[in-house]
């Protein structure tokens, strides 16, 4: 990196962009991660939201807990409306007609408003390269209207639309983006606030379209007591079912600790230390045959980190 | 003045050019599709200081139309199955007040498709909060978008400008340009009570209560209807600046006492004035009316303007279904209600999908909605 960024928190700003009164449930991933966005980003930045837990838990009209400048747009919008207002911007700082610098647009929207219903326009902003962020957190449901699936939920994680857990694999969107080639993709998780921090800080500096997802575990949703949300993202990291990985215009360089289960220096924790903390995966560990399924989880989990080896070696 | 020959579309972009988008966003669909490439062809020679954005569908399109929080002068423009596949950000723009400016080229929707001219789009939209004017002529759709600029910033309300696809948006007709200073002396920058930027702070969009939800609406909807004498006024600006006469809100052709009055909208109403003057001749006094500013429904115009006794004709091209006619049928019963006028209303649904409508069809139509009358 050519511009180190303090990752010690103590050297992180003051700047709180969310004001006591969240309506989040209690361990909610949403506003840990947003409060390390606006560390990072500064009060110079508007945030585009579709609906989503974050829209849901930000206050009743007139109150809204985002010390930021918020605009709520319709779900399959969130793409096309943060280019939109990054254009604006620009046109206008341009005519004078607005003051500089200009702010940094981005994007807080779930794994609903990005895998699913928002991902074409999203697809089309990264194409386009528009000068924004889009922030994924992925609590890997529709949580907001009560965990229903979404294509970021796990194979055999039960929801309200897959009671007996759902049989499809999840889509890899992170990787997906990287195959846009856009100036920035990264994978954070919320059990890793500085590297977290250190990715947005990066993509702060970057020109053109920014994709961070943020792994996101959600309490009620997976079923799990609300002070396990950061541990719960930590054995998701070392277990290797979510991977923490960062590419710059296409040349990708997985982080620690990924790194180091990718290389095969360290051993992935068990799986089922994972599934067992959650109860959204109860369904598979009740069937006889779980050892055999579990096993097949894992050897995904190896594949999918010996992929991301050889895309990183390939550049 | 300049006088130009050329297409509808050619007049809508050089009058969007003219009054200074700072953004503007499109998706090709026939036939509004050379109007985006015009407008492309405008911001990639500078002639247009705005950027462009060319989005990758009209959902996108529509959602962007948050430029228009950042205050920026905004524009799009689409037809037929574009504007119904943005129907669920119309109701977010005139909701958050985003006053964007948007022609839509009429066209058939499907099935079957269809590529030609019929208003069921923009009648689809009727209660999305969108002001919605329609045009008769190519010098109507110049004026009407600086007019439609106006009035929308003025009230924050966004709005179409509506006008017949192919038989406007391809034909080439004569109109005038007016020169850029009248034009800017007409429509200054848009001055927004409040953006979407950092300086200005705020959550724009946010989860309401049933009662805030309530009055927001209410307001929107009783600030609609604020906008008919707006536009009579900004109609009486612009013909003072320009010289040149303007049609109101409703124009009428022909005797003020007829007998008959036929009502239309769009390009048709060429033919109907020219059907109410051979009606004349049959004996029957007749006039034509062509509506200009279909949301809101210039009712009180209506009643105002028919004598007592006589009957009314609403020609549509469109169909409100479960309804016997068209949209303006069921407006025009509406208007007429109560006004102890004893006006007799009938009407029929013509020129579907582009169905041409010469002055004989018109006629037949007529004699036939006369003759049930009796």
């Amino acid at each position: 990196m050519s511009n180190p960024i303090s990752t010690r928190l103590a050297d992180w700003p003051d700047y709180e962009l969310i004001k006591p009164g969240t309506g989040a449930c209690a361990g909610c991933s949403s506003p840990m991660g947003l409060r390390v966005v606006g560390k990072a980003l500064g009060p110079n930045a508007i945030m585009v939201m579709t609906p989503s837990c974050a829209v849901a838990c930000s206050g009743i009209l007139p109150r809204a807990c985002y010390d930021v400048s918020v605009l709520n747009v319709c779900f399959a919008s969130a793409g096309p409306s943060a280019a939109a207002v990054s254009l604006a911007l620009d046109a206008q700082i341009e005519k004078g007609i607005l003051p500089g610098p200009k702010p940094t647009v981005f994007n807080w929207a779930g794994d609903g408003g990005t895998y699913d219903i928002g991902f074409q326009g999203i697809s089309a902003a990264a194409e386009r390269n528009d000068d924004f962020i889009h922030f994924c957190y992925n609590n890997e449901a529709y949580s907001n209207t009560g965990m229903q699936r979404s294509g970021a939920t796990p194979r055999y994680a039960a929801t309200t639309t897959t009671p007996a857990g759902k049989p499809e694999n999840k889509k890899n969107l992170p990787l997906l983006m990287l195959a846009h080639r856009p100036a920035y993709v990264a994978a954070a998780s919320i059990a890793y606030p500085q590297d977290f921090y250190r990715k947005i800080a990066r993509a702060k500096d970057i020109k053109g379209f920014r994709y961070i997802e943020l792994h996101a575990p959600c309490g009620p949703g997976w079923r799990f007591p609300a002070h396990e949300t950061a541990a719960m993202g930590r054995l998701a990291v070392k277990t290797g079912a979510w991977a923490l990985w960062e590419a710059e215009y296409g040349r990708l360089t997985i982080n620690s600790p990924t790194l180091q289960l990718a290389e095969g220096k360290r051993q992935p924790d068990p799986l089922e230390t994972y599934l067992q903390a959650q109860g959204r995966f109860a369904g598979l560990l009740r069937q006889p045959d779980k050892a055999a399924a579990i096993a097949e989880l894992e050897a995904d989990i190896r594949r999918e980190l010996a992929g991301l080896l050889a895309r990183g070696k390939e550049q | 003045m300049t006088k130009i020959l050329d297409t509808g579309n050619t007049a809508c972009a050089l009058a969007v050019k003219a009054a200074g988008p700072d953004f503007i966003a499109a998706y090709p669909i026939t036939p509004q599709t050379t109007i985006s490439e015009k407008l492309a062809d405008y911001a990639a020679k500078g002639e247009i200081r705005g950027k462009y954005l060319a989005v990758e569908s009209e959902h996108s399109v529509m959602a962007a139309v948050a430029a228009a929080a950042t205050g920026a002068r905004t524009f799009t423009a689409t037809s037929s199955q574009g504007l119904l596949y943005m129907h669920e950000i119309l109701h977010y723009a005139a909701g958050g007040r985003l006053p964007v400016v948007m022609a839509n080229v009429n066209r058939a929707v499907a099935a079957p498709w269809c590529l030609y001219v019929d208003h069921q789009d923009a009648v689809a939209q009727r209660d999305t909060g969108w002001l919605q004017f329609h045009c008769a002529s190519h010098q109507e759709i110049y004026d009407t978008i600086f007019l439609a600029y106006k009035v929308a910033e003025k009230l924050e309300i966004p709005t179409i400008v509506n006008y017949d696809g192919f038989l406007l948006s391809h034909s080439m007709l004569p109109f005038e340009t007016v020169e850029q200073d009248l034009i800017d002396r007409f429509l200054p920058p848009r001055q927004p009570v409040w953006r979407l930027h950092p300086q200005w702070g705020g959550t724009f969009g946010n989860v309401s209560g049933a009662d805030e939800y309530a009055a927001y609406r209410h307001k929107l909807a009783a600030d609609i209807l604020t906008a008919l004498p707006l536009i009579e006024a900004e109609i009486k600006e612009y013909a003072a600046l320009t010289g040149r006469p303007q049609p109101g809100l409703i124009q009428a052709s022909g005797p003020a006492d007829a007998e008959v009055f036929i009502l239309s909208m769009g390009s048709m109403a060429a033919e109907t004035e020219l059907a109410a003057a051979e009606l004349s001749r049959q004996g029957i006094s007749a006039s034509a009316l062509k509506l200009r500013v279909y949301r809101p429904f210039p009712a009180a115009a209506l009643a105002e303007l028919l004598p007592a006794g006589c009957r009314l004709l609403a020609l549509d091209r469109n169909l409100a279904y479960g309804h016997n006619g068209g949209a303006l049928l069921m407006e025009a019963k509406a208007a007429l209600y109560g006004s102890g006028k004893n006006i007799a209303v009938s009407g029929a649904a013509v020129g579907i999908g582009g169905q041409d409508l010469p002055v004989s069809a018109l006629l037949e139509t007529i004699h036939g909605l006369l003759e049930v009358a009796r």
